[in-house]
C-alpha cells in the first residue's frame, strides 16, 4: 500500500450559495495530488483520515467508514462527493444521510457532473444542499444552476464575486431541466407578434 | 421559414452580452486560452493556421436573402470579400478578428442568426435535405423538426461539456439527402400503418477515424417524443462517451463497444420516465413551428418543356440536365448554383457572389435560399419558364458550372491551407483535379461520381463515403494522399476501401484518371463508378493504378516504392 496522507482542500473559506457568497464551514476531503496519470488505489482512497469538523468525503471514504461516520452524519457535519465516474444510484438509501452532497468536475470540460446532478436532484429526490466543486469557474455556472446545483465552491483562484455573475447570463431559457420543469413552449404563447426591427442590433 | 419571436431575440441577444464578457476578459486575461477555448469553439470561433475562423450556424441550410446579404456585408467588413459554405450546410469566415466577433455576431442577429454551438463539444447545427419541402419525393417536410431540435438543444444546460461533438441529420424524403448514416444521431421523417408521423431514429454514425455507419435504435418514434427520447440518448452518451482519447470519445465507438442492442436497452431505460414527460411536444407547439413553413404561394402553373425552345443550345441543356432537380409544384423547379467552377476552392463564394444570389433569389424563389452539404446553393422555387434567363444571368456570374453530382461537384475541407488540424492541403488537389478534367463532355460521360477531399483524418471532406475518397496524410514531414473507392453517401451509404499505398500530389490527377478509366472500361450500362466500384471490389483498380509509375516532375517514385 502506498503512502497516503489526508489533504485538505482549501476553498478559500467563502461559496456562493444560492445567489450570494457566503462563509462556508465545509472541507472537502480528497486524496492528495498524485503524478500525472497515476491513480490513486481505491483502498488508499478509502482509508484516509477523516478530520474533525464538517468534511465532505469521497463515496469511498463513506462506504468503508460508514459505520464510524453514522454518529457524526447524525450531527450535520457528514457530507458525500461523487467523482465525474461515479453513479450516485449506489448511495440512494443513505442520501437522507448527508448534510451536503457535492459533485466533482475534475475538469470543467468534463461534463458528466450535470448528468449526475440531473439524476440526484430529479430521481433520486436529493433536495438538500448540491455543491459543485473541483474545477468550477465562472462560465459554467449558468448550467450547473439548472440542473440543480445550489452551492459553488468556485476555483480557489478565482475571484468569487466576479464568477457569482455567471449565475445571471440568461433571463429565459428554450428546454426544461432542473431549475425550470417546463419547457418555453409550454410557459408562454408564442405566436406573438415579431419584431423584426434592426434597432438596437448594431447595423 | 421560420421567424424569430421575443423569446429567441432575447436568447441571441443575451447570447451575445455573455460572449462580448468573454472576449473581454480573454483579453484582459481574466480568463486563460485554455479556459476561453471551449467558450469560444462553442460560439464557433476557431483558431486556425494564419488567423481566426467564425463558423455561422445556418439552421438546416435554409437561408432568406437578407441573410445572405448580411454574409456578403462581413465578408467585406471583416473579411477578405469572400466566405466558405461547409459540408454542414453553415458558413464560415477565414480572417475574422477576435476584437470584432461580438460585433459581428451583433449584425447577425439583426437578421435573425448567430454562431451558437457550430463547433466545440455539444450538439451542433441541425442538418437537412437542402431540398425541403419542395422535394418531388418527400414524405414530409423535416424542417419543422429540425427547427424544434435547435431550439431544444441551444443552451441545454446538461449537455454542453459532451465527450466529443454530436451531430444530428434529419431527412424527410425517399432519397436520403442528408446523409444521415454518417450523423450521431440520423433521423428519418416516416408514417405508421396508422399513417401518423415519427422518426426512424439511428444512432452511432460518424466518420472520423473510424467511420461507422448508423444503427437503427427504434423503427418508429411517435413525433410527440422526439425530444424526451433524444435526451435519453444524450445522457448515456454524456454519461458512458469515453472521454480518455478524443479519437474515441464519438457516441459511434460508444456504440460499436456495449454494442447497439445494450446501447439501445441503456437508453429506454433512460426514457422511461422521460416520456411523456413535460418535454412531450405538444400538437401546439409542433403547429406554431409547422405553420413558419407552409408552401409559398405557388402560381397555378403546368409542367413545361423547357428544354424545347432552346434545342440548339448544348450549354442549357447540359445546366438543365445537372442543375435542375424536380420540384413537387407543377410549373417549377429547383436550381443548384454550382459554387465548384474550376479554379475557385470548392464551397467558396465571394461578396459579390453572395449578393447576386440573394437578389436572384428574391426575384425568382421567394426570398429563399439553401446550402447543400455538397457546398452549393440552392433557388428553391423557380417558375419553369423562368430557367432560361435565370440561366443567362447565373452563367455571367461564373455560378452555372454545369457539374452538380459529376466529378469537379467535388466535397473538399479547406484543408492545410487554412486549417491547424489538416496534414495536408485539400484545395490545391481538388483545384488539380479539377483542371484535369474540366470537360463538362468528358464529366458528362463519366456520370454520377462523388469526389471528396479530406485534408485529415477528422473526414471534414466526407472522404470515407466518396465514390472516389481523397485523405491527406502527413509521412515523415511530408503530404501524401491515400485513395479509397466505393463509398457512398443516402440510402444506400457505404464506407469505401483503400486501395493501396499513398500518392503524392502531383501524382493524383492521373490516379484519378486511371480510377475513371478502369471504371469506363468496366461500366454497366447505366451504372454509376460508385456502384461499379462495391461491385467489382478494389482489385482491378489497384491493379491499372499501381500497374506502371506514375510519373511527376521531380519524383519518381511514391510513398513505399510501390513501383
Amino acid at each position: 500500500m502506498s503512502e497516503v496522507s489526508t489533504h485538505i482542500a482549501n476553498n478559500a473559506g467563502q461559496i456562493i450559495k444560492g445567489r450570494s457568497v457566503v462563509e462556508d464551514q465545509w472541507q472537502v476531503l480528497r486524496a492528495p495530488e498524485l503524478p500525472e496519470g497515476v491513480k490513486a488505489e481505491a483502498e488508499d482512497i478509502a482509508a484516509l483520515p477523516v478530520p474533525a469538523g464538517k468534511v465532505i468525503v469521497p463515496v469511498a471514504v463513506w462506504n468503508a467508514q460508514r459505520e464510524a461516520l453514522l454518529a457524526r452524519a447524525a450531527n450535520g457535519d457528514i457530507g458525500v462527493w461523487f467523482a465525474s465516474d461515479e453513479r450516485p444510484e449506489p448511495l440512494k438509501e443513505d442520501l437522507a444521510k448527508f448534510a451536503v452532497v457535492a459533485v466533482d468536475f475534475p475538469k470543467f470540460t468534463d461534463g458528466r457532473g450535470y448528468s449526475i446532478a440531473f439524476n440526484l436532484r430529479t430521481r433520486l429526490g436529493w433536495n438538500g444542499e448540491l455543491r459543485a466543486i473541483g474545477d468550477v469557474l465562472r462560465d459554467q455556472l449558468f448550467s450547473m444552476q439548472r440542473v440543480g446545483f445550489d452551492a459553488f465552491a468556485v476555483r480557489a483562484d478565482r475571484d468569487i464575486h466576479d464568477a457569482l455573475k455567471g449565475l445571471s447570463d440568461f433571463s429565459e431559457t428554450y428546454q426544461a431541466s432542473v431549475d425550470q420543469k417546463v419547457p418555453l413552449f409550454r410557459r408562454h404563447t408564442r405566436n406573438v407578434g415579431v419584431n423584426t426591427g434592426d434597432a438596437g442590433f448594431g447595423i | 421559414m421560420y421567424q424569430y419571436d421575443q423569446y429567441d431575440h432575447l436568447i441571441v441577444r443575451e447570447r451575445i452580452a455573455q460572449y462580448r464578457d468573454q472576449v473581454r476578459r480573454r483579453l484582459a486575461d481574466e480568463l486563460t486560452e485554455a479556459e476561453f477555448l471551449p467558450l469560444r469553439l462553442q460560439n464557433g470561433l476557431y483558431m486556425q493556421r494564419h488567423a481566426y475562423m467564425l463558423r455561422i450556424a445556418v439552421p438546416y441550410g435554409l437561408l432568406a436573402s437578407k441573410q445572405m446579404r448580411m454574409f456578403a456585408h462581413i465578408a467585406r467588413k471583416y473579411d477578405r470579400g469572400y466566405g466558405h459554405f461547409t459540408t454542414r450546410q453553415n458558413i464560415q469566415f477565414n480572417w475574422v478578428e477576435l476584437e470584432q466577433t461580438p460585433d459581428i455576431l451583433s449584425e447577425l442577429a439583426s437578421v435573425e442568426m448567430h454562431a451558437i454551438q457550430t463547433s466545440g463539444n455539444c450538439i451542433r447545427n441541425t442538418t437537412s435535405d437542402p431540398f425541403a419541402g419542395v422535394a418531388a419525393d418527400e414524405i414530409i417536410d423535416p424542417r419543422p423538426y429540425a427547427e424544434v431540435l435547435r431550439q431544444w438543444s441551444t443552451f441545454h444546460p446538461e449537455f454542453i461539456a459532451l465527450p466529443r461533438k454530436f451531430k444530428v441529420a434529419i431527412n424527410g424524403a425517399e432519397e436520403d439527402r442528408a446523409a444521415i448514416a454518417v450523423h450521431d444521431i440520423g433521423l428519418t421523417v416516416v408514417r405508421n400503418q396508422a399513417g401518423e408521423i415519427g422518426f426512424k431514429f439511428m444512432a452511432g454514425g460518424g466518420m472520423g477515424r473510424t467511420p461507422i455507419l448508423g444503427s437503427v435504435i427504434r423503427e418508429f418514434l411517435p413525433w410527440q417524443h422526439l425530444l424526451t427520447y433524444t435526451e435519453a440518448v444524450m445522457r448515456v452518451y454524456n454519461q458512458y462517451g469515453r472521454r480518455d482519447n478524443k479519437y474515441k470519445a464519438r457516441i459511434k465507438i460508444l456504440l460499436k463497444a456495449i454494442g447497439v442492442e445494450e446501447f439501445t436497452r441503456q437508453v429506454e431505460a433512460e426514457w422511461v420516465d422521460l416520456k411523456d414527460g413535460p418535454e412531450t411536444l405538444t400538437q401546439e407547439e409542433m403547429q406554431r413551428v409547422i405553420d413558419y413553413f407552409q408552401p409559398h404561394a405557388y402560381k397555378a402553373l403546368e409542367n413545361i418543356d423547357y428544354l424545347a425552345p432552346h434545342a440548339d443550345n448544348k450549354a442549357f441543356a447540359n445546366w438543365v440536365k445537372r442543375n435542375v432537380k424536380a420540384h413537387k409544384q407543377a410549373g417549377y423547379a429547383a436550381v443548384v448554383l454550382s459554387l465548384k467552377k474550376t479554379g475557385v476552392p470548392p464551397g467558396d463564394a465571394t461578396a459579390e457572389q453572395m449578393d447576386f444570389m440573394a437578389d436572384l433569389a428574391d426575384k425568382y424563389s421567394f426570398g429563399e435560399l439553401r446550402v447543400t452539404h455538397e457546398q452549393n446553393i440552392v433557388l428553391a422555387d423557380v417558375e419553369q419558364s423562368l430557367l432560361y434567363t435565370l440561366w443567362e444571368q447565373v452563367k455571367a456570374k461564373g455560378l452555372a458550372t454545369p457539374n452538380i453530382g459529376l466529378l469537379t461537384d467535388m466535397i473538399c475541407c479547406p484543408g492545410g491551407d487554412f486549417c491547424s488540424l489538416a496534414n495536408a492541403k485539400s484545395i490545391p488537389i481538388a483545384a488539380a483535379i479539377a483542371e484535369r478534367f474540366d470537360s463538362i463532355d468528358f464529366q458528362h460521360d463519366i456520370g454520377e461520381i462523388e469526389l471528396n477531399i479530406s485534408g485529415c483524418i477528422n473526414a471534414c471532406g466526407h472522404h470515407h463515403v466518396g465514390g472516389i475518397g481523397v485523405l491527406g496524410v502527413d509521412k515523415d514531414g511530408s503530404e501524401w494522399y491515400q485513395v479509397s473507392i466505393g463509398g457512398a453517401q443516402g440510402n444506400n451509404a457505404a464506407i469505401g476501401k483503400i486501395i493501396g499505398p499513398s500518392f503524392s500530389a502531383l501524382q493524383m490527377p492521373e490516379v484519378i484518371g486511371r480510377l475513371l478509366q478502369v471504371y469506363v472500361r468496366e461500366r454497366a450500362d447505366g451504372e454509376p463508378f460508385a456502384e461499379c466500384a462495391q461491385r467489382l471490389g478494389i482489385a482491378p483498380f489497384k491493379e491499372f493504378v499501381y500497374a506502371t509509375p506514375i510519373v511527376e516532375p521531380g519524383r519518381l517514385v511514391g510513398e513505399d516504392e510501390y513501383v
